[in-house]
């Protein structure tokens, strides 16, 4: 019997994105170049994130026709975003063919309690989260990929970084956690208890977890990646910055060779100047995007 | 005859479902080894290129180096499996693209043949040479191979599609046995491909 969007798919596909940076792109230009630099992927949208920052306003699903023209000028897949809990947005993309859904922070939010619920479709999702019980929250859902949120459009690494640390934590205190415990833990952090059994089990999550937020040099890369990521989307950070091209290419090997101090200095060099960016400690609570969701 | 605890496999581990091969070459009794470096190809009797995103892998292979050490291993004797991405960088063929490749196999092949994500899927597939039982195959925006020269021996097909082949000490596959738990595939390289 064939099937098509099962779950082994779904996951299948975020496990071939490992190790891997995914880039946003806003052109077909920018798409052929995020390709040519060895992006496992591109994220398709009209703004990148600090172009979102300062345009203000209601930030929505991009038009098709860029989807599409970024679909037909590269091989690699395709993501694109909905706005949470936008369940319309996401027919539309699934329509058009698109590889990954994001349901992001990133957007202006269409639902304020309510999250899509992603097992009604047969193309895969993934989500934000800035702690282990969001993660599961949202597997819960039916995402088949989680990122971390950080702290997008910023070019400030911290709030990727408390992300990751925060559900590695979790999961550390999990797996050290007698099974009797298990169900007041997923009380409280408010994730489903089956979710919560098998963290526990198998000490991480049971998808691909990617850093995201804030991402802007080499070196944020390998961090991400020492920190437990299993790959990194980098948004504003490659194309606000002096030379993309070289950029992207120095992220990509500093992602796949995370653990090689003599890489991350070869690929750190000469690189030209990184985004400017907003420090994320310096934004109040309501100009912070990650807070959007649950 | 080779004991398969001797045997030193690796998985490329530049990008992809890297650690998913490791798992299943530890199951099968191997040693598994994680390819990062170059010098980690030394000594190995057999190489696994995982699914992944081809373009990524044979750029990465490029900066450094790996082809060149492939190729001079090949020459030594050393076994490769391919998987997905992995068929791809075998093919010597690979319609309508320039992107770096090894070129090991005389095959013809199409990326992205079976369409986009949402058409990705999961089929039960005859394979004679594994055992008469089918294999729950695992296909992501999966390649599959138009043609093959002489020589190339083709050991599954779906929908009349060539999605399984190998060719003396080369083996590749369009969909992904290490996402599942069957290892009747690693098996078949280990014994008839690897110690063959």
């Amino acid at each position: 019997m064939v099937e098509k969007g099962t779950w082994t798919v779904k996951k299948g596909l975020a496990e071939m994105l490992k190790g891997g940076v995914i880039m946003d792109v806003t052109t077909p230009e920018q798409a052929k170049i995020a390709e040519d630099a060895g992006a496992v992927a591109v994220m398709a949208l009209e703004r990148v994130p600090a172009d979102i920052r300062a345009a203000g306003g209601v930030a929505r699903m991009a038009d098709p026709a860029i989807i599409e023209k970024i679909m037909d000028a590269v091989t690699i897949p395709v993501m694109a975003k909905v706005r949470i809990g936008h369940f319309v947005e996401a027919q539309i993309l699934e329509a058009l063919g698109i590889d990954y859904i994001d349901e992001s922070e990133v957007l202006t939010p269409a639902d304020e309690s309510h999250h899509i619920n992603k097992h009604a479709f047969k193309v895969p999702f993934v989500c934000g989260c800035r702690n282990l019980g969001e993660a599961l929250r949202r597997i819960g859902e039916g995402a088949a990929m989680i990122r971390t949120k950080g702290e997008a459009g910023t070019g400030d690494v911290v709030e990727a970084v408390r992300h990751m640390r925060c559900v590695m934590d979790e999961i550390r205190r999990l797996q050290n956690m007698p099974e009797d415990e298990l169900m007041a833990a997923a009380k409280e952090m408010a994730a489903p208890y089956e979710l919560v059994k098998e963290v526990a089990k198998l000490g991480r999550l049971p998808v691909v977890n990617f850093a995201a937020g804030g991402i802007a040099t080499p070196a944020d890369a390998a961090l991400m990646m020492q920190l437990g990521a299993d790959g990194v989307f980098v948004g504003s950070g490659i194309f606000k910055s002096e030379n993309p091209a070289a950029r992207a290419k120095a992220i990509v090997e500093a992602t796949a060779h995370y653990n090689d101090p003599d890489v991350l200095v070869k690929v750190s060099r000469g690189i030209g100047e990184a985004m400017r960016g907003i420090q994320a400690a310096g934004l109040t609570e309501a100009e912070k995007i990650q807070g959007r969701g649950w | 005859m080779n004991l398969k605890s001797n045997l030193r496999i690796g998985v490329l581990g530049l990008q992809g479902a890297v650690k998913e091969h490791l798992d299943m070459l530890e199951g099968c009794g191997c040693n598994a080894v994680d390819v990062r470096k170059v010098g980690d190809l030394q000594g190995l009797d057999g190489l696994i290129i995982p699914g992944g995103e081809s373009t990524t892998i044979g750029k990465l292979m490029e900066r450094y180096g790996f082809d060149v050490e492939i190729k001079r291993r090949v020459g030594e004797g050393m076994a490769v499996f391919g998987t997905c991405a992995g068929l791809i960088l075998l093919a010597k063929d690979i319609v309508g693209s320039s992107q770096a490749r090894l070129g090991f196999m005389d095959i013809h092949v199409r990326r992205n043949a079976f369409g986009r994500q949402v058409e990705s899927f999961e089929a039960d597939l005859d394979i004679p040479a594994i055992g008469a039982e089918p294999f729950r195959a695992v296909f992501i925006r999966a390649p599959y191979i138009e043609s093959v020269e002489p020589g190339v021996e083709v050991l599954a097909r779906f929908d009349g599609k060539i999605v399984m082949a190998r060719e003396g000490r080369f083996l590749v596959s369009a969909f992904h046995p290490e996402l599942t738990r069957d290892k009747r595939i690693h098996e078949y390289f280990i014994e008839k491909v690897v110690s063959g």
